[in-house]
């Protein structure tokens, strides 16, 4: 197949940016998008050109490295999937494919299509944890947990920390990942304990981070490669209203 | 150098009170003293996070390098299946001395009974303290930890998370992490390439680093290093390893001064899928706990070009039940991974390709239900049918081994220290504990353990007798003169200007690696592989083109600065596999093997840890850690 890309180079945050068409022929659809970048990027070499700079590492999509604009959604067409899942046969033969770094006021372009995402790891290093010292925990079993529990804990845990939700969303809202952490340790024996401070500082951080508001458009969830569901910010927000109440209480 | 002799400084004393007796006689700093100490981890994967959290935890300054953005980044994220532990909650048996046997036995009695045995013994603890993080593990209706079998064991011992089990281990140790960063104790320096060591008087007190972001080269010191840095495999070019994972910081260390213990020892894993075309840019494993339920077979006729389907039972070679039926498809890796290569080379492979084995999972789905295979296994599944279009559950998986661990890596003693005293290996990077074979769910156990449990004391101890210097020493010679030399290493580079992309180097170097150093080798292949990775870094050196600033964001640079350190351990790597004339675990030499075509094994020439040291001009030398058992009798290793 043949396609035709429009891709956005910037060569640092402090330059301005621009597309630029390229134009691939021959590609086999049955290899990975980021592999047809890689065959572009070789060719941009040979022809002692810049090629165009991506985050990626693990191709699996699990390490949340990858992640980009494709034709306007974050991590392209297919649901569920991230940009190095993605598959040349999601696509047509001739079609147009616009590629653009994810755009919000938290992460800044840092070249071409690579973002800065280290406001989500102070985000997590606010208080998205258990307060335990290594060698401290009891056994493990003393303490069981109902599967379900458990097994929707496991769900809100499997967010790849990627930043597609910000970048779907019109507010560049970090509401689904920052729930999403608060979920997993608030249905937990374990993390139950500090789930009062640490919904308080994980949503003044987020928002100190100059994140946006969420107004429940559901557009987060719907392009999360993990699918990663709103009931977590439904939680977040109970957990939210339940600690705001509780200092309030403790103040009088 | 050359009188020096190996010592694994393991203390005397009961195998099974050994750790707690000698962790009592370590030395021990109070928080207000560790508060004085800087400490400098690379890599913050499994191993560098759940140090540097706990070294943190004790009141020591931790400075921290990645080249990811974040910690959560790290390779540790993709592994699958599960971490082993020896807890028997399933009461089938298994115990401490259970799992040292199996991993000893495992590993082809090529590893150290003393470390082997301390891992066994922390593994319970491991668990404990993962879930007092927070990591969801699998769990029972009841309420209780589940656990499932792997490859080369009869117990089931291996707690895991569906596929993801890596990927939460890693957030627990991130979380512990970030606790640290956030108490002012961790300071994260991420997008930073770790790129030399810087040793004075002997000992290692810093690192030269690039900054990936504007290219600024600068040196840091401190009180001790610790190398976290992962595994090799991409030496292969295609493995199922993260894109960058690489072994310039163990490369780096070694050309300092740091032996490099048994480096030919990598793991092919049999269960990946197979590789599709020139473009291909890396594997993808598919989860050995896949092997509980999937059987392994290929047709008995050779070329057979009918879908699987269309073969009748009658007309299949359940291949590994029928050699090995107490194991059967639970066979350890390196057996089941020549056994796939064995029958392709026979014309009974499968595909396009003819490269490929089947897994088929008809039976499970048919006694236990298509829910209960999905509950299991689904996103693996779904990744395959992603990367293949086809649908595992109505046709069988295609599969075959790829590079996926390496159990060589830089040599430690007991203590976790390299022969460069004050530079510490933990994780993947180091050689300890799997010896010629790493079994299944071993890898985040021995991460964690080194991490969390071990490195912590050790390092403690060898602080304790440095006087703690919080002044920063970059202007000292040693560090202006790494600088120099890791800037002049780029100038080179990028005044090549030649027209070969690094990729192109590289996969020709890794098509060298894989055909002669891969999961069958003979002398003639390894001469050959001597003679010919020397012109391939030659053309490295004249031809290669980086295009752009190496004062900017260079990922070509980045490659480049790896591969050029993958060139020069791949020639380690064949001279180390030829002068081991035997097969052990994972290192099979065609000229070494029984009536049965299984490894024979010399214990009378070979029971040693080969640790190489670095000549700059000539053959690398060789030193020899023999290994002592006391514990366990060598044995031919059986799974039949
Ligand atoms: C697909 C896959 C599945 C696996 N599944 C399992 C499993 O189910 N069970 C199991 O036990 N094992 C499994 N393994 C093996 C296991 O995941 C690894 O051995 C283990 O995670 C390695 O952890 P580590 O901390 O040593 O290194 P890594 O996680 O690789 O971390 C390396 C760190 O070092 C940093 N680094 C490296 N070099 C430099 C440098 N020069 N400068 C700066 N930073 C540097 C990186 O940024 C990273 O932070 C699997 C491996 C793979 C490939
Ligand atoms: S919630 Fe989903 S989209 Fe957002 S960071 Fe996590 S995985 Fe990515
Ligand atoms: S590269 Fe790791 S998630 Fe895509």
């Amino acid at each position: 197949m043949n396609i035709n890309l429009k891709i956005w180079r910037q060569s640092s945050d402090k330059k301005d940016g621009k597309l630029h068409d390229y134009r691939l022929e021959n590609v086999d659809p049955n290899i990975s998008f980021l592999e047809m970048l890689d065959i572009l990027n070789n060719k941009l070499v040979k022809e002692k050109k810049d090629p165009v700079a991506f985050d990626h590492d693990c191709r699996e999509g699990i390490c949340g490295s990858c992640g980009f604009m494709i034709n306007g959604r974050p991590h392209g067409p297919q649901k569920a999937t991230t940009v190095c899942q993605l598959h040349m046969r999601s696509f047509k033969d001739e079609d147009d494919i616009l590629l653009e770094p994810f755009r919000a006021k938290s992460f800044g372009v840092i070249k071409d299509l690579s973002v800065d995402r280290k406001s989500f790891d102070r985000i997590i290093s606010s208080s998205g944890f258990v307060s335990v010292d290594t060698g401290e925990a009891g056994e493990a079993n003393y303490i069981p947990i109902e599967k379900n529990n458990a097994d929707e804990a496991f769900l809100s845990a499997a967010c790849i920390g990627c930043g597609a939700c910000v970048a779907a969303c019109k507010n560049s809202s970090a509401m689904l990942f920052t729930s999403a952490k608060v979920s997993h340790l608030a249905l937990l024996p374990q993390g139950e304990k500090e789930q009062a401070d640490r919904v308080n500082k994980m949503v003044a951080t987020m928002d100190a981070e100059g994140f946006g508001a969420c107004t429940n458009t559901g557009a987060c969830s719907a392009e999360c490669p993990k699918e990663i569901s709103q009931t977590n910010i439904a939680r977040l927000n109970r957990e939210f209203v339940k600690a705001q109440l509780g200092s309030f209480i403790k103040k009088k | 150098m050359n009188n020096f002799k190996l010592n694994s400084n393991a203390p005397n004393g009961e195998l099974h009170t050994k750790w707690e007796d000698y962790k009592k006689t370590l030395n021990k700093l109070t928080p207000e003293e560790a508060n004085k100490y800087k400490v400098i981890i690379i890599g913050t994967g499994l191993a560098g996070a759940s140090a540097a959290a706990t070294l943190a935890e004790k009141g020591f300054n931790i400075h921290a390098f990645s080249y990811h953005e974040s910690p959560r980044r790290a390779h540790s994220i993709a592994a699958q299946g599960g971490i082993n532990a020896a807890k028997n909650y399933k009461q089938d048996g298994d115990s401490v001395m259970r799992l040292f046997y199996d991993t000893i036995k495992g590993g082809d009695f090529r590893s150290r009974e003393d470390n082997v045995y301390r891992l066994a013994e922390l593994s319970v603890n491991i668990i404990d303290q993962c879930v007092a993080q927070g990591v969801p593990f699998a769990r029972e209706y009841g309420g209780l930890l589940d656990n499932r079998s792997f490859g080369g064991v009869q117990v089931s011992r291996t707690f895991y998370a569906r596929g993801q089990t890596g990927q939460q281990l890693l957030l627990g140790a991130y979380s512990a992490l970030s606790r640290q960063t956030n108490a002012g104790k961790v300071t994260f320096y991420p997008r930073h390439d770790m790129l030399d060591i810087v040793t004075v008087d002997g000992k290692a007190k810093g690192i030269v680093t690039r900054n990936l972001l504007n290219g600024k080269i600068e040196s840091h010191s401190a009180d001790v290093v610790i190398l976290a840095t992962g595994g090799y495999s991409n030496v292969y070019y295609l493995s199922t390893n993260a894109m960058a994972s690489n072994v310039t910081a163990n490369w780096r260390a070694h050309r300092k001064g740091a032996l490099f213990a048994n480096p030919s020892f990598t793991q092919i894993h049999p269960t990946c899928i197979p590789v599709k075309n020139d473009f291909q840019s890396k594997l993808t494993l598919m989860s050995e706990s896949l092997r509980n339920d999937g059987r392994v077979w290929v047709p008995k006729k050779k070329n057979d070009t009918r879908k699987a389907v269309d073969i009748p039972e009658e007309e299949r070679d359940y291949y590994l039940e029928r050699i090995y039926p107490a194991f059967g498809n639970l066979v350890p890796r390196d057996v089941a991974s020549r056994r796939a290569k064995e029958v392709c080379d026979n014309g009974q492979g499968v595909g396009n390709t003819g490269v490929a084995v089947y897994l088929d999972f008809k039976k499970a789905i048919k006694e236990k239900g298509e829910q209960f295979i999905k509950e299991k296994y689904g996103n693996l599944f779904d990744m395959y049918q992603n990367i293949t279009d086809e649908n595992p559950y109505k046709t069988p998986m295609k599969i075959y081994p790829a590079v996926h661990y390496t159990m060589g890596g830089l040599w430690v003693d007991y203590n976790l220290m390299t022969t460069i005293p004050g530079l510490f290996s933990i994780g993947e990077s180091n050689f300890s504990d799997h010896g010629a074979n790493r079994l299944g769910a071993s890898a985040l156990m021995q991460g964690l353990a080194d991490g969390y449990f071990v490195a912590p004391h050790t390092i403690m101890d060898y602080l304790a007798t440095e006087n703690p210097d919080f002044s920063n020493k970059t202007d000292q010679k040693e560090f202006v003169a790494a600088v120099e030399e890791t800037e002049k290493d780029i100038e080179d580079i990028m005044s090549i200007k030649g027209d070969l992309v690094v990729d192109e180097v590289h996969r020709e170097l890794g098509k060298v690696v894989w055909d002669k150093v891969g999961m069958a080798r003979d002398k003639k292949g390894l001469n050959h592989a001597i003679d010919s990775i020397p012109k391939i870094k030659e053309k490295f050196w004249k031809n290669v083109s980086i295009p752009g600033s190496d004062k900017d964001m260079n990922q070509e640079l980045e490659k480049a600065l790896r591969l050029k350190d993958f060139i020069e351990l791949a020639e380690l790597m064949a001279h180390d596999a030829l002068d081991r004339n035997e097969s052990c675990g994972a290192h099979f030499r065609e000229e070494y093997q029984t009536p049965e075509n299984e490894a024979e094994r010399n214990d009378k020439d070979f029971k040693y840890v080969a640790a190489w040291g670095y000549n700059k001009n000539g053959k690398p030398s060789l030193f020899k850690e023999e290994l002592k058992y006391k514990n366990v009798k060598l044995k031919t290793r059986s799974y039949k």
